[in-house]
């Protein structure tokens, strides 16, 4: 951890956990930094296992942002008085703060966008419409989130290339013989998730890397769920571009980020134009700005980039290497628990997983299902989940799916299982 | 759960279990596919209109215990009503799910179709609800007869 440029932007006045870094993660300490978990609805205790789709944010995320707009609101990069000098010292400390977090080697390849999804379709507008041609080739998976599948179709489409399909075995986890077979001369680019929404499958992403590099193909990683269960760390993974999403890594909404290699975010071209992203402006020629700048076209979202900031801080202090082994407690508790009930069926049961369980139950459609326990407080996900060709590969239409958080319990669990008997019941 | 189980009434899950006019029409006048694509519900409603008058309608296709109910209670009540008649009733149907008072008029004219009057308390789910009957004004004002779309 660059420790550096953590002491920049973790101002003394946001209270953290009382968690120490490097013990287990005490998911009933958690709880109490997060103010929506202290609710109850419908008369019931909140019971929230909807992470995968955004998380819940702890204080520290809520007072950095709430701090910036009460005291340090301005825009960056073009005021000289004092408040537009904090806030764009904020704003590129948020960025050395994310380079550090994924381990990158330059705050210069560290791009701020909305999200994962305006992440991919920023390098399918700038590197695809300037390295990809008729006839060459993109390969995604089987189990990509709409947001890393229609992108590329888009960019295919439009200039005349295919898009390739990994397909994935019945356990949910990708065929890599196929993968291998797919990669091909004709293929510019790999692009993958990191982990399934879906299915919760962790994908051997540095050995896919690997494969793709060693024939000199490129790879961009849909980080958006994998940031909030693992270190991550691009220079060890050697990707050439990693997309997450602020707000599934207990953050803001409206910021991501886009991680990419210096060298090739150099070699693309603007995607949005406006200001912040020129050199220079004339009716004859305008000159772009060197990354990130030349990405980052308009005011960008500086709350939101505080946020994240504030966020990863946070993580960074209970220990995200713990996350994982908590939330797999919580994970074999939910799969063992969901699976012994009569007509209910886990979709996704790749060895390497993280807490997310996609499930069906005979009889009872999984909208039902969710109405029905969110009677009970408990809030689970029904529906395609974004990942439609996931379940046309399973020939089923929807799923509910409980995601698991850092604020978890087992406790949270044992609801959700009382929930679902009383959904059986009814259904009966 | 008096919430819930206004929500999933008996006839409700009744007309789940076995949904009523299930299955598509051999020679229909009007064939409509309508989805909710946000949540993955699909179904497929066929007709027979003869002289105004709809003879016969089937529905098929995949949704949660509350589009398919309304789909099934809908064919029902739908069988033997002119066009005029099954406008006027999607118009009650949607004052008793969505009116901030529903009109006693309305709940009168709709007979066991009242019973989705628990979807006024599941916001989110009212256009489960109405998804057969957008399906049957798409049918009906496509005039495009016997479409295969």
């Amino acid at each position: 951890m660059n420790l550096e440029a953590n002491m920049i932007a973790t101002p003394q006045r946001f209270q953290l956990s009382a968690v120490t870094e490097g013990m287990a993660i005490n998911p009933y300490a958690i709880r109490r930094d997060f103010p929506a978990l202290q609710q109850s609805v419908h008369g019931k205790p909140l019971v929230y296992l909807d992470t995968a789709a955004t998380a819940q944010k702890p204080n520290a995320v809520i007072d950095a942002v709430a701090h910036f707009y009460r005291h340090d609101c301005a825009n960056v990069h073009r005021a000289v008085h004092a408040l537009g000098e904090r806030a764009s010292a904020q704003y590129e400390a948020a960025r050395k703060k994310v380079q550090s977090f994924l381990g990158a080697q330059h705050s210069e390849e560290i791009v701020f966008v909305r999200s994962t999804t305006e992440a991919i379709n920023l390098v399918a507008n700038t590197f695809g419409r300037s390295h990809i041609q008729a006839g060459d080739e993109i390969i995604v998976s089987e189990m990509e989130h709409h947001s890393n599948i229609v992108p590329w179709q888009l960019l295919t489409q439009s200039v005349g290339a295919s898009l390739l399909v990994i397909p994935f075995n019945e356990q949910g986890e990708l065929d890599l013989d196929a993968y291998a077979t797919l990669l091909g001369e004709k293929t510019r680019l790999v692009a993958i998730g990191h982990v399934s929404n879906a299915l919760g499958t962790i994908n051997p992403i540095a050995q896919m890397i690997e494969i793709a590099h060693d024939r000199g193909i490129p790879v961009l990683v849909d980080g958006a769920q994998a940031v909030a269960h693992m270190s991550v760390n691009v220079r060890e993974l050697d990707c050439d571009f990693y997309a997450f999403s602020g707000h599934k890594l207990y953050g803001p909404t409206g910021i991501g980020v886009l991680y990419g290699k210096r060298e090739i975010l150099a070699s693309m071209p603007p995607y949005q134009g406006g200001g912040d992203m020129i050199a220079n402006v004339t009716f004859e020629k305008t000159t772009y700005a060197d990354p990130p700048q030349r990405f980052e076209a308009g005011t960008p979202n500086v709350a939101g980039a505080i946020g994240l900031s504030a966020a990863i801080d946070y993580v960074t202090h209970l220990g995200i290497g713990g996350f994982a082994e908590h939330e797999d407690i919580l994970l074999r508790r939910a799969t063992e628990a969901i699976t012994s009930i009569p007509g209910c069926r886990i979709y996704g049961q790749a060895s390497a997983k993280v807490g997310v369980v996609s499930f069906t139950l005979d009889g009872v459609h999984p909208h039902d299902l969710a109405t029905i326990v969110d009677r009970e407080g408990v809030a689970i996900r029904a529906g395609h989940h974004c990942a439609q060709p996931v379940w046309q590969h399973y020939g089923i239409a929807a799923t509910a799916r409980a995601s698991l958080g850092v604020y978890n319990t087992p406790e949270d669990v044992d609801t959700l299982m009382d929930a679902l008997d009383i959904a059986a019941k009814l259904f009966r | 759960m008096s919430d819930l189980s206004n929500l999933y009434q008996d006839l409700i899950l009744d007309h789940n279990a076995s949904p009523r006019n299930f299955g598509e029409l051999d020679c229909p006048t009007h064939r409509k596919e309508g989805s909710n694509p946000l949540c993955g519900d699909n179904l497929v409603l066929s007709l027979r209109v003869e002289d105004d008058i709809i003879v016969d309608v089937r529905f098929s296709g995949s949704g949660c215990a509350i589009s398919k109910a309304s789909a099934s209670l809908m064919t029902a009540a739908l069988k033997g009503k002119t066009i005029g008649e099954a406008e006027a009733l999607f118009a009650s149907f949607k004052d008793l799910l969505t009116s901030l008072e529903p009109s006693p008029a309305s709940a009168n004219q709709l007979g066991k179709l009242a019973a989705f009057s628990g979807v006024r308390q599941f916001p989110s789910r009212v256009k489960c609800a109405t998804l057969a009957w957008h399906t049957l004004e798409a049918a009906l004002h496509a005039n495009d007869v016997a479409s295969t779309e």
